[in-house]
């Protein structure tokens, strides 16, 4: 087909600001068709899964609850994609933080310990997802082994340990044994912002790491060590930056602030920990690191987006009666309608003389 | 004056509250009933039924009810927000129906004190806030009786999801009923760690074969476990549903959750403004555990199975009826005492003869 | 503890039990050998095992049934190699999103079917051979996806290393550049490489929804397309290694169900969990002995052509 897609040089903001609308009014004409085939009106949906959750105050927090560890979880991957580290466990470093961070919300239960407990445990949250992360970043430095494949087979045995804990040990004795440890105490639950609502402290915390990771990331040395050991590892090396410590340096980031997430969420929406304490944030949020291009603020918004997929999903669900697979079936194709449109805005499709290999 | 305000108020909310009941029972306005499902009702196993319970009360009240559900809701932080928007959603009672739910559902259920919340499988009540759940451990008792009976190696396979009292207190029922026919039966158990996993469910009923099991019976969820039984000739029970389709010649007979009775119920208390708390533990008397056909077995096998389950429904018999030894040989459960509801709720011990320890003990 | 008899039914499990994962591996390992890492594997399984059961189920043909089931994983492949081979996006969004897309069609698909059933494809015997003890059963009493599975990974090893395609694919997975130079359409091969994924997922899926628990359920690969992923990285990308990955994996999940069965009183979560710590015992063990992983250089990076 003689047809290229050329690389735009100068892509203009007004032009990257289009990508979301084409991506929109793409999704909106797959969705419509989709919508017709199966019955239903299409406009209706649309109000229902776009607009509707943008106008109720309480969906609006919800979306900000929902996203709050989606950012944050993605802020932290963006260190470990720009130096081409591919942590993909961010769901156990997620979880390995809300374990250990839980462990002091658990042995200070019913001890009047004060107002430093919460604090702690947030603390130790980010150092146990560091610590998780650490393990494939120092299996790849040693062994040379794919951190791919490490940090994705961690993530199945931190949910297995969290299991253990939760049905052994850690169980809550006045539980009739069922699989839940004690609900935290005051002094070890996230604060509300508003009266009304699940809104919580942690997403201000994400919102610092937001600001922090924009910062570091964008304008400062260790971020251009990370851009340049992930884009030019030789260039890296005769600068004089350490592979190695860029590896675990962007590994403990990531890990910290995913098991950081883990904790506000266990220590805020949860309230204890339970054998399932994530919908899958830690695989949920690579996609928006992916949407977000590795930028921090991009990543808030594209974790508000995902966000607004599953609740309008969930309300399309409710007020429609369509069924979860038909949301799901929707939520990929908007995903491959940014995606598609992300290229058109920065690319142009050009005809090309002649035959071209391609 | 303040005071007289205030009061005023308190008055109003208080009709409020009535007259939001007394709605229900008005034909013209349709009353909203939501589910909240854990699994997708495709599963053929717990949420499955759940849904068929759904519709049987569509079914039942036609025009006057208008139900919605939430499928693949996962426990944990979503759950709250599901149940939230399902109950801003106008709906007046709602069926939350796995144990994760149970903080998410009473923390909502605050929140909305006009809206009735049902739980399922929890132990946390509150004013607007029900329990229910059925008693499975009473069909265990008789599939203990069949495989003890049918069983030529004398090893009963089992396959379990998760190590919750319900579980146990199944595994539990199955061997005190075996037991009560063959006091050297043995129980093989494998916990797959899951509640759906087709493949593994199939692999670990193949494994248990495989060591010398030839009844097989299981606390997941889907069929995959009948098929493999089918195809290794052995004999076994089906879960949730009546899975004869999947082991024409494999399955003794099933355990099936029948949600509809309770569901209709529950409903027309709504209707008639007359709902209230309640914890409900209902069995195979009130038809919310229901025993599929007996089929391939003798037919003296098959008339034993009924008798029992006819002394089960009299009440006659009560399968955690003492003696029962735990397996250190204690005596738990003095002769003629019967093992208090509350105990087989939080149930993590065996019964004397189970040669395996409870997973986390 | 074991006996012949128990000896040869676990190992004919296992071959069985690896046998999904080995098909969906095979194909991935192809597209990624071609410098493609598509994430849509455990989408483009379930809808071939949905797609798959309707056939079969409507058509009585477990043929027909295989068939459509690969043509579905090609259909969903191309969704993926549109955007991330032509239009160059971000291939592990891309596979996502596939994945997620792919959940979805399949709930539709099979939604008609549930609680209904087929009879699986037969284990196929050999007179005499099947009966031989120990191995008798796993080398003479598979169904025909496991011998598929062999025929296939046979053919891809040796295409691969032998064949001037396999050269052409593997270079352009190295080096999208340099082939592109020596005039091979890369986009294109690189889109074969992915169909040949997205078939390889299907039959992957056919084997769960035909042969292994011959019915349909939601969400039924229950993950087993993310293991089919990390197998491809933990055999270095080289089919033969693959074959030990998915048999390996295989055999501690069903062992550790045996190990159950026999009462050790170890936590199942501890079982549970083997196949994820040997997968990374046995990478590190790798790497520790070959330095690099062989990762085809160009993976993962979406080619454009210059101007």
């Amino acid at each position: 087909m003689p047809l290229r897609l050329e690389r735009q040089e100068n892509v203009s903001g007004l032009r990257l600001a289009l990508a979301p609308l084409l991506a929109l009014v793409f999704t909106l004409i797959v969705g419509a068709i989709m919508f017709v085939v199966l019955g239903h009106d299409p406009i209706r949906a649309f109000g229902i899964y776009f607009v509707g959750p943008l106008l109720d105050p309480y969906t609006l927090q919800e979306l900000v609850v929902k996203a709050g560890p989606l950012l944050m979880i993605g802020t932290g991957l963006a260190f470990c994609y720009r130096a081409n580290r591919w942590n993909i466990g961010a769901e156990g470093q997620y979880v390995a933080g809300a374990v250990v961070g839980s462990w002091l919300a658990l042995v200070t239960h019913g001890t009047d310990a004060g107002p430093w407990v919460l604090p702690a445990m947030l603390v130790m949250g980010a150092l146990g997802g560091a610590l998780w992360g650490l393990i494939p970043a120092f299996l790849r430095v040693r062994f040379g082994s794919s951190e791919i494949l490490t940090s994705l087979m961690l993530v199945y045995v931190a949910q297995l340990g969290l299991d253990y804990l939760v049905r052994g040990p850690w169980k809550d004795p006045d539980g009739f044994n069922f699989p839940q440890s004690v609900t935290f105490d005051a002094n070890a639950v996230m604060p509300l912002l508003m009266d009304e609502g699940r809104l919580h402290g942690g997403i201000i915390l994400a919102l610092v790491a937001v600001v922090v990771a924009t910062f570091v990331l964008g304008r400062t040395l260790v971020g251009y060590s990370i851009e340049i050991g992930g884009s030019a590892p030789r260039a890296a090396a005769f600068a004089g930056f350490d592979e190695r410590r860029v590896t675990y340096g962007v590994f403990a980031v990531s890990g910290a602030l995913a098991g950081l997430a883990g904790i506000i969420e266990v220590a805020g929406p949860i309230g204890n920990l339970q054998p399932s304490i994530s919908p899958g944030y830690g695989f949920t949020a690579i996609i928006a690191a992916m949407l977000g291009r590795l930028h921090p603020v991009g990543i808030v918004v594209a974790s508000l987006v995902l966000a607004l997929t599953y609740i309008g999903g969930e309300a399309a669900q409710i007020s429609m009666r369509l069924p979860f697979d038909v949301t799901r079936v929707f939520q990929g194709t908007l995903l491959i309608a940014i995606l598609a449109a992300d290229v058109m805005v920065r690319y142009r499709v050009r005809r090309v003389e002649g035959t071209s290999h391609a | 004056m303040r005071k007289i305000i205030s009061m005023a108020v308190a008055i109003a909310a208080g009709l409020g509250l009535a007259g939001a009941a007394a709605t229900g029972a008005l034909a013209a306005e349709k009353l909203k009933v939501a589910w909240v499902y854990i699994g997708p009702v495709g599963d053929f196993g717990w949420t499955y039924q759940h849904d068929q319970g759904r519709k049987a009360v569509e079914k039942e009240f036609g025009d006057k009810v208008e139900t919605t559900y939430v499928e693949n809701v996962p426990e944990g932080p979503d759950a709250e927000r599901v149940i939230e928007q399902l109950a801003r959603a106008g709906n007046k009672l709602i069926f939350t129906t796995s144990f994760g739910y149970m903080e998410p559902t009473l923390k909502v259920a605050k929140r909305n004190p006009k809206v009735f919340f049902e739980h399922a499988t929890g132990y946390k009540r509150d004013k607007n806030v029900s329990t229910y759940n059925s008693k499975f451990h009473e069909g265990r008792y008789i599939l203990g009786q069949i495989a003890a009976k049918t069983s030529k190696t004398g090893t009963i396979g089992y396959i379990a999801s998760f190590p919750i009292p319900e579980v146990i207190s199944g595994i539990n029922a199955l061997m005190l009923g075996a037991q009560s026919v063959n006091p050297d039966i043995k129980v093989k158990i494998v916990w797959a760690n899951s509640w759906f996993d087709p493949a593994k469910e199939a692999d670990a009923a193949k494994a248990l074969i495989d060591q010398g099991a030839d009844v097989i019976s299981q606390h997941t969820d889907s069929p995959a476990a009948m098929q493999a039984a089918e195809q290794r000739g052995v004999k076994a029970f089906g879960q949730a549903s009546d899975m004869i389709n999947f082991g024409p010649h494999a399955q003794l007979t099933s355990i099936v959750d029948n949600w509809a009775p309770y569901y209709i119920e529950r409903v027309k208390e709504v209707m008639d403004g007359t709902w209230k708390s309640t914890d409900t533990w209902s069995g195979m008397k009130d038809g919310e555990v229901v025993m599929a056909p007996y089929t391939n077995m003798p037919d003296d096998v098959k008339a034993f199975a009924q008798a029992t389950e006819a002394k089960i429904k009299s009440g006659e018999l009560n399968p955690f009826k003492g003696p029962i030894y735990d397996q250190s040989g204690k005596l738990v459960v003095k002769e003629g005492d019967v093992l208090p509801d509350k105990d087989i709720l939080s149930m993590n011990w065996y019964v004397k003869g189970i040669d395996d320890k409870v997973p986390g003990k | 503890m074991l006996d012949a008899a128990i000896l040869g039914a676990v190992l004919a499990s296992i071959v069985a039990a690896a046998t999904t994962l080995l098909l969906a591996s095979l194909g991935e390992l192809v597209a990624e050998r071609a410098g493609t890492l598509n994430l849509g594997v455990e989408g483009m399984m379930i809808v071939g095992a949905a797609v798959g059961y309707a056939t079969a189920y409507g058509t009585g043909s477990l043929l027909l049934g295989t068939l459509a089931a690969i043509l579905a994983g090609m259909a969903l492949s191309l969704v993926f190699a549109g955007l991330a081979i032509w239009l160059a996006t971000n291939q592990v969004a891309s596979g996502l999103a596939t994945t997620i897309l792919g959940l979805g069609v399949a709930g539709l698909i099979g939604a008609p079917f549930v609680g209904t059933r087929l009879d699986g494809a037969p284990a196929l015997k050999v007179p005499g051979l099947t009966d031989l003890p120990v191995i008798g059963q796993m080398l003479f009493g598979q169904d025909a996806f496991v011998y598929a599975s062999l025929v296939l990974l046979a053919a891809v090893t040796y295409g691969l290393a032998r064949t001037r395609v396999g050269l052409v694919l593997r270079a352009v997975g190295e080096s999208h550049a340099a082939a592109h130079a020596l005039g091979h359409p890369v986009r294109r091969i690189r889109t074969l490489a992915v169909m040949f994924g997205g078939a390889c997922a299907g039959l992957a899926g056919a084997h769960l929804s035909l042969a292994y628990t011959p019915f349909w359920a939601s969400d039924m690969t229950a993950g087993r397309g993310w293991i089919a992923l990390a197998l491809v990285v933990f055999s270095a990308w080289k089919p033969l290694w693959l074959l030990a990955g998915a048999y390996l994996f295989g055999a501690v999940s069903i062992l550790q169900l045996h190990v159950q069965g026999f009462g050790l009183g170890i936590p199942s979560q501890l079982l549970s969990a083997l196949p994820y710590l040997a997968t990374i015992v046995a990478l590190v063990a790798i790497s520790a002995l070959k330095r690099g992983q062989g990762a085809p250089a160009s993976l993962g990076v979406p080619f454009v052509p210059d101007r």
